[in-house]
């Protein structure tokens, strides 16, 4: 692994990297942008730092490239190209230099920036080409950083519904080496099934997550060839805490969303650690599909939200299991869907084909957490300013927003 | 010699066979699929508490969940509206002599065969009886469709309008309650009913007037094709779960060895 110990305002820098959102520290006082992250303002000594939005680009002034290192990781990725870039603001960065940039001459040379977690789940900062180059992102360093579906082996684990089909057949042409479909009860019939079967390099594998010997038996046949392991399966009931009859419906939501995960964790996680460094196509990536009410109750689907409040809690604790061995944990964030469990629902609602089309473009930047859609997106804005009045908006007018 | 002796000889030389119409509990055996909008029938499910390890160093055994009509299973009174308020309407109160009763099995499988929509009537009973006699009374009326050597795709048969399986409408029923005295009615097929019954009059007549009348129901049974059309004794003991709608359970017929 890369160096992991950071202090608490690196691991912010990190936790904002995980979204694909590069800030700095900006000091409330002077206005003096810092980096590397820091407790006080190098200018004027205040504690004011806020984290804000950076412009994503500056100036290589100087790269090198490193042949040799003492450190584990990268000795085995050597050669490697590291740089100091002149941001907007003025301050200097080190970054990982994208090979297609040119050597900086007189003046330094035009960058564009982003930021990346890295293997130790780290925020870095990479420096791209201003223009996109031909299949820069194949590029070994940038690659390294992203966990791009390309040439990858993907498991959707369900895809018996339009989102599952739609993240199939779009990871696919993301250029997907070979997508394993998931399909529970093969007796039961769902269209779309056939559209699926022509379809290339995508293979309909036997998979019910809320059974232990299926999801057991599928590890042990596909588990060492899963490169990216995207968890569709889902079920919800609308319904609240009070109102509903019984536990029926709300114990097959939890045995999907929260034991069904813990299932897949179980015997696909070992198997995908052991292989996190296995060449270029390795395993890189566990992707969770989470309601955004997963943060705050939302009492028209009380039960559902409790299970993935469940499934988040369950994901975080994998994603600590996962970072000794450089597997990412995706949490993909979503409103409601545009299928038959949220008919009664106004719209805007995700459709498959968006749902899909994110997921993978998160994957290629290496995304930790992704929020879709305009709904998800208000509700995360507002928790992140403050749960409890989230929880109160929630509450009131059964809990449209 | 009394009867029961002369029985443990027969079996003990094979005189008397023993035979096993139970489906194994298997997860990935199909359950009944009602509309999402209902509570659903919850399939067979089994998590390991320890095998021979850490958990249980030398011991092997597992947690099981299913619905009362999950696999091969008994339907009694109380599963069905019309039998709700019967007395001694549930799997625990039944009184156990039903459980062990002769069977006669009625073999429509070729015309199931042909029609995967096939409707029992009376006067399909009727007519059989003309071959076969008459159905005794207190006996089990078992329907042979050969619907349980089907894969488990064919065997639910779900088409865009629902699941396509033979059964009973309610003349057939009726018969058999009223003219005959059945203790219960057994298939094959998922349910007691056909397939497309909701559309029946009325509605799942094999289980509204069954139910109704206090009979019994048993479903998923197999191996039927190795039942004589009369003579044999089926034992059917379901779990004595306590106010059980019904219940998994094993299925055995007795059959006497043609001379």
């Amino acid at each position: 692994m890369p160096p992991p110990a950071r202090s608490r305002a690196g691991l912010a820098f990190s936790a904002w990297a995980a979204r694909g959102e590069f800030r700095l520290q900006v000091c409330g006082d002077c206005g003096t942008t810092s980096y590397p992250p820091r407790d006080v303002c190098p200018n004027c000594w205040s504690s004011r730092l806020e984290w804000q939005p950076a412009a994503p680009t500056g100036r290589l002034l100087a790269d090198t490239v490193l042949h040799t290192s003492t450190n584990v990781y990268f000795r085995e990725r050597m050669p490697w190209r590291v740089g100091t870039v002149e941001h907007e603001s003025g301050v200097a960065l080190l970054a990982h230099i994208h090979s297609d940039v040119p050597t900086p001459a007189q003046g330094g040379q035009p960058v564009r920036l982003t930021v990346r977690t890295d293997k130790s789940g780290q925020g870095v900062i990479v420096a791209l080409p201003v223009e996109d180059t031909p299949h820069m992102n194949d590029e070994k360093q940038l690659r390294e950083l992203s966990a791009s579906v390309r040439h990858r082996r993907v498991l959707i684990t369900d895809v018996r519904t339009d989102f599952g089909q739609a993240l199939a057949l779009k990871v696919r042409e993301a250029g997907a080496s070979r997508v394993f479909a998931g399909v529970a009860e093969p007796w039961k019939p769902f269209p779309g099934r056939d559209a699926l079967a022509t379809a290339d390099h995508i293979e309909q594998v036997s998979l019910d997550v809320t059974q232990g010997d299926s999801v057991l038996e599928l590890a042990g046949a596909i588990g060492g060839k899963t490169d990216i392991l995207i968890n569709t399966a889902s079920h919800v009931r609308p319904g609240s805490t009070v109102g509903r009859n019984g536990l029926t419906a709300a114990k097959d939501e939890m045995e999907t969303n929260y034991f069904g995960l813990l299932r897949l964790l179980q015997f696909f996680g070992p198997a995908m650690q052991g292989r996190a460094a296995d060449g270029d196509n390795n395993a890189v990536c566990w992707v969770n599909l989470l309601s955004i009410y997963a943060l705050s109750n939302w009492p028209a689907y009380a039960t559902t939200s409790a299970s993935h409040a469940a499934a988040l809690s369950l994901a975080q604790g994998a994603r600590a299991d996962f970072q000794p061995s450089g597997i990412k944990v995706l949490n993909v964030f979503h409103g409601p869907l545009e299928s038959e469990w949220y008919q009664p629902v106004s719209p805007p609602k995700v459709t498959p084909a968006k749902l899909a089309r994110v997921v993978v473009d998160a994957l290629e930047a290496g995304l930790e957490e992704k929020v879709v859609g305009d709904i998800a997106q208000d509700v995360m804005a507002r928790w992140q300013e403050n749960p409890a009045v989230l929880e109160r908006e929630l509450t009131q007018d059964g809990g449209a927003l | 010699m009394t009867v029961l002796v002369q029985l443990a000889e027969a079996l003990a030389s094979q005189k008397v066979k023993t035979i096993d119409l139970t489906f194994t509990l298997d997860p990935d055996f199909p359950v009944l699929v009602l509309p999402p909008e209902f509570g659903q029938c919850q399939p067979f499910r089994v998590e390991e508490v320890s095998r021979y390890d850490e958990r249980g160093p030398a011991w092997y055994w597992r947690n099981f969940t299913c619905s009362e009509h999950t696999g091969t299973h008994f339907d009694a009174p109380i599963h069905w509206v019309s039998g709700k308020d019967l007395p001694d309407n549930s799997v625990d109160t039944i009184g156990v002599d039903a459980f062990v009763r002769p069977a006669v099995v009625m073999d429509f499988s070729v015309e199931c065969a042909a029609d995967d929509d096939f409707v029992l009537t009376a006067d399909h009973i009727a007519a059989w009886e003309q071959t076969h006699g008459e159905i005794p009374a207190g006996s089990w009326a078992l329907f042979r469709s050969d619907w349980s050597r089907r894969s488990p795709e064919a065997y639910l048969n779900l088409k865009e309008d629902g699941a396509h399986s033979p059964g009973p409408d309610s003349t057939a029923i009726n018969y058999l309650i009223e003219q005959r005295d059945v203790v219960g009615f057994g298939v094959e097929t998922i349910g007691t009913d056909a397939g497309q019954a909701q559309h029946f009059d009325p509605p799942y007549p094999a289980h509204a007037l069954l139910h109704g009348a206090g009979r019994y129901g048993l479903q998923c049974l197999r191996n039927l094709n190795q039942l004589p059309a009369t003579g044999a004794v089926i034992l059917c003991a379901p779990l004595k779960i306590k106010n059980g709608s019904g219940s998994p359970l094993r299925v055995l017929a007795l059959v006497e060895e043609s001379t």
